[in-house]
């Protein structure tokens, strides 16, 4: 108890001291130096140097802030102040959006509460969606573990196989009172991220031996081959292809001898990525340095040990950028398959829009699919700088 | 997961080899293809649209509603006793024919236009029309205008490559109307160029622009012009050289038409067991073997009434609810045309 009383009575004196230690060393600098005006420094000074530098800089910077703080407040007042989080029911017990159409002024939430079942799950049976969602929680750890470095083993391989069974034998069933899902019932958010995983991870490692074959210099069928590849599958468009997989090509086929729909379309998104990536690929072998190749094959590798231990790392490290912007830009294209009719998020949503019951909400829809779109994009956008930062490291150093 | 899709693909394509193989052998061969190919699936595989409201568009639990989608259950419930027993398959309408000549699907009901093009180069023909659609004009009731024909240099906004098109072009030519159309894909584009004015009047399908403007909040504003310029009958479609599946499809429709025309409904379909008059008793199958003729359950026609319906029961579920009036879609003996030959 004593001792406490005493650093009681002791503590003020100290922080007395402390507090007045400081003032007088700013004072004094204060009288040494001239102070700096207001004006020159922080955000007033970044500002008046970067935005008001003049009266011609001045006057763009209040028309163009005028209509910033007049759109966004706009933004905020449609989606979220006059907004309509949800409608009441109707006589018919069906939701009843005539609230949401009374007040033009305000976006109708209420549709995304109504419908994102159906726009995350297509036409997955109702009383099976936890199926098709703990299959998205699959993926996107799956995505989460494989962009850690620590886990870049070979058993990542063996996770991923594991994994993609029990997504399938999740997403169709038929065992252990699941009941059989077929695959025309599969939809929204799981069909656009097996289309791109599937695709991509496919695409990859076929991308890169067509990449190789169209350099190497003493097998001049294979080269050929894969040129024709690559320029036939990058010569149309893949609309084309998925035509092509969807009306040309089961006619071909004798009747019942005919793989499904999505598995053609599936084909055809893992040939088009194919040759797209492979020409990426194709761009980090030709920017590696001759020498590389002449050391390794002055050490007496065989051709399969230089390519996959001195060419290949340093070759697809150079290409994470465009490798991503690939990867990005064929997540998005996966949404292609509207046009033959498969439910994938962007068609599923399509088909929320259209309900006659509510339409003219569609602005609130697409804001959502956009929304979705942009996170795992985005991520995927994330990644890739970090993972170019970590590998730079090496280089840089 | 692409393995197991081929080893499937493959597996159950040989199935159905072999179970196409083996029907000449088996018990009771129907001598239709089809036939015999929905009863080994022990399902119907029927093509849809993938959302057109009122006639095939999923709704928030994902089931697939309206007329078209109906039309499905009611030939599943025909031919294999239980309308759930169906796989729709959403196909747009660029794939929609390849879909049913390749045999992915065993009928196309896609609010498809009956045209004597298709059916005569398509290999495919059609078994029935469950609406008899045509194109019309929807304006502003602030315009004052009364019929198409005073839309001189009027802009309209239509689909591009539909058949709307084609119509407008040729009924303002024989006319000699100069008019200007816009031209947007995406139909809720075009919905919004219209309410904001962009264009005088919006064209397409009257169905369409009836449940159009029955979801605006004040219908008054708008108004249907008298007008219509074009046929529109769509139907169901079946391939060509198959005439057994071709009169179930077409008898399915009419064994529909028929019950809304005796009276024959959902709820009282079972009292009506028990009715005397020769046409009820030879519809609901207590009478004759007309089912039979078919290759079909003489009951089928009470399966179809007492799962899915009479016509009128599907067109109210369907159509009414979106605002369409019946219109020339009523039966014969109401002024429409949906009429069905005699059952017996």
């Amino acid at each position: 108890m004593s001792e406490n009383t005493t650093i009681a009575e002791i503590d003020p004196v100290p922080a007395t001291a402390g507090a007045t230690a400081p003032t007088i060393a700013a004072a004094n600098i204060a009288e040494t130096r001239p102070r700096p005006s207001v004006a020159s420094t922080g955000p007033v000074g970044w500002m008046r140097a970067n935005l008001f530098s003049g009266w011609w800089s001045s006057a763009v910077t209040l028309v163009l802030g005028y209509f910033v703080i007049r759109w966004a407040i706009g933004i905020v007042e449609w989606a979220l102040i006059r907004a309509h989080w949800a409608v009441p029911m109707g006589a018919n017990g069906q939701p009843d959006p005539s609230v949401c159409r009374a007040a033009t002024d305000g976006a109708c939430w209420a549709i995304i509460g109504e419908k994102y079942r159906f726009i995350l799950f297509g036409l997955y049976p109702y009383d099976q969606q936890w199926r098709p969602s703990i299959c998205v929680v699959l993926f996107i750890a799956l995505f989460v573990v494989s962009a850690s470095r620590r886990f870049w083993r070979k058993e990542l391989l063996g996770v991923w196989m594991v994994t993609l069974a029990v997504i399938g034998g999740l997403m169709w069933g038929g065992f252990a009172g699941l009941p059989y899902v077929s695959q025309e019932q599969w939809g929204g958010l799981p069909i656009t991220l097996i289309l791109a995983t599937f695709g991509l991870a496919f695409a990859f490692p076929l991308a890169v031996l067509v990449a190789l074959g169209r350099r190497s210099r003493n097998l001049p069928a294979v080269k050929l081959l894969c040129v024709l590849y690559v320029e036939l599958i990058r010569g149309v468009p893949l609309v084309s292809l998925l035509f092509m997989a969807s009306v040309m090509f089961p006619l071909f086929m004798p009747v019942g001898l005919n793989p499904d729909k999505l598995l053609r379309a599936q084909i055809a998104i893992i040939l088009f990525a194919g040759a797209y990536l492979a020409e990426v690929v194709r761009g980090g072998l030709q920017a590696l340095p001759k020498g590389q190749f002449e050391a390794a094959d002055a050490l007496g590798l065989s051709y399969w040990k230089k390519t996959s231990f001195i060419v290949l790392p340093q070759a697809l490290r150079l290409v994470i950028p465009p490798l991503v912007n690939t990867f990005i830009g064929f997540f998005k294209d996966t949404s292609l398959v509207l046009i033959i009719g498969i439910f994938d998020l962007l068609t599923s949503g399509k088909a929320a829009m259209t309900d006659p019951v509510w339409t003219g909400f569609s602005t609130e829809v697409y804001i959502v699919l956009a929304a979705i779109y942009f996170v795992f994009c985005f991520a995927m956008s994330r990644y890739s700088s970090g993972l170019e930062r970590d590998f730079s490291q090496t280089r840089n150093r | 997961m692409i393995r197991p899709t081929i080893a499937g693909g493959l597996f159950a394509g040989f199935l159905l080899s072999a179970g196409l193989s083996a029907t000449p052998a088996a018990a009771q061969p129907t001598g239709s293809a089809t036939l015999d190919a929905v009863r080994a699936r022990g399902q119907l595989v029927c093509g849809v649209s993938t959302g057109v409201p009122g006639f095939s568009l999923p709704d928030s639990q994902g089931v697939w509603r309206g007329l078209d989608a109906d039309s499905c259950r009611a030939i599943a419930a025909a031919v294999l006793g239980d309308a759930n027993k169906i796989k729709f398959a959403p196909l747009t309408t660029q794939n929609r024919f390849t879909a049913l000549q390749s045999g992915e699907i065993d009928v196309l009901i896609r609010s498809t236009t009956w045209t004597l093009g298709r059916e005569a180069n398509l290999g495919l023909e059609f078994a029935g029309v469950n609406y008899y659609d045509g194109t019309g004009f929807l304006v502003k009731t602030a315009m004052g205008v009364k019929s198409a024909k005073e839309m001189d240099g009027a802009t309209i906004c239509v689909q591009p490559g539909t058949s709307t098109e084609l119509a407008i072009a040729d009924y303002y030519r024989v006319n000699k109307i100069k008019y200007t159309p816009v031209l947007i894909e995406n139909l809720a584009e075009i919905q919004s160029a219209f309410l904001s004015g962009r264009c005088d009047a919006y064209s397409t399908d009257s169905s369409a622009l009836a449940t159009f403007r029955a979801t605006q909040p004040k219908k008054e504003d708008f108004v249907l012009l008298p007008e219509i310029i074009s046929k529109e009958p769509l139907g169901a479609m079946v391939r060509k050289g198959d005439d057994k599946w071709f009169d179930i499809v077409r008898w399915t429709y009419f064994a529909e038409v028929t019950g809304e025309e005796l009276g024959v409904n959902q709820k009282n379909v079972d009292q009506m067991l028990t009715s005397t008059t020769p046409d009820v008793r030879r519809l609901l199958g207590l009478e004759g073997d007309l089912g039979k003729a078919l290759g079909l359950d003489n009951k089928f026609a009470f399966n179809i009434i007492k799962q899915v319906g009479n016509f009128g029961e599907i067109w109210d579920r369907s159509i009414t609810v979106l605002g369409v009036p019946r219109g020339i879609n009523n039966i014969w003996n109401k002024g429409g045309l949906h009429y069905a030959p005699p059952m017996r």
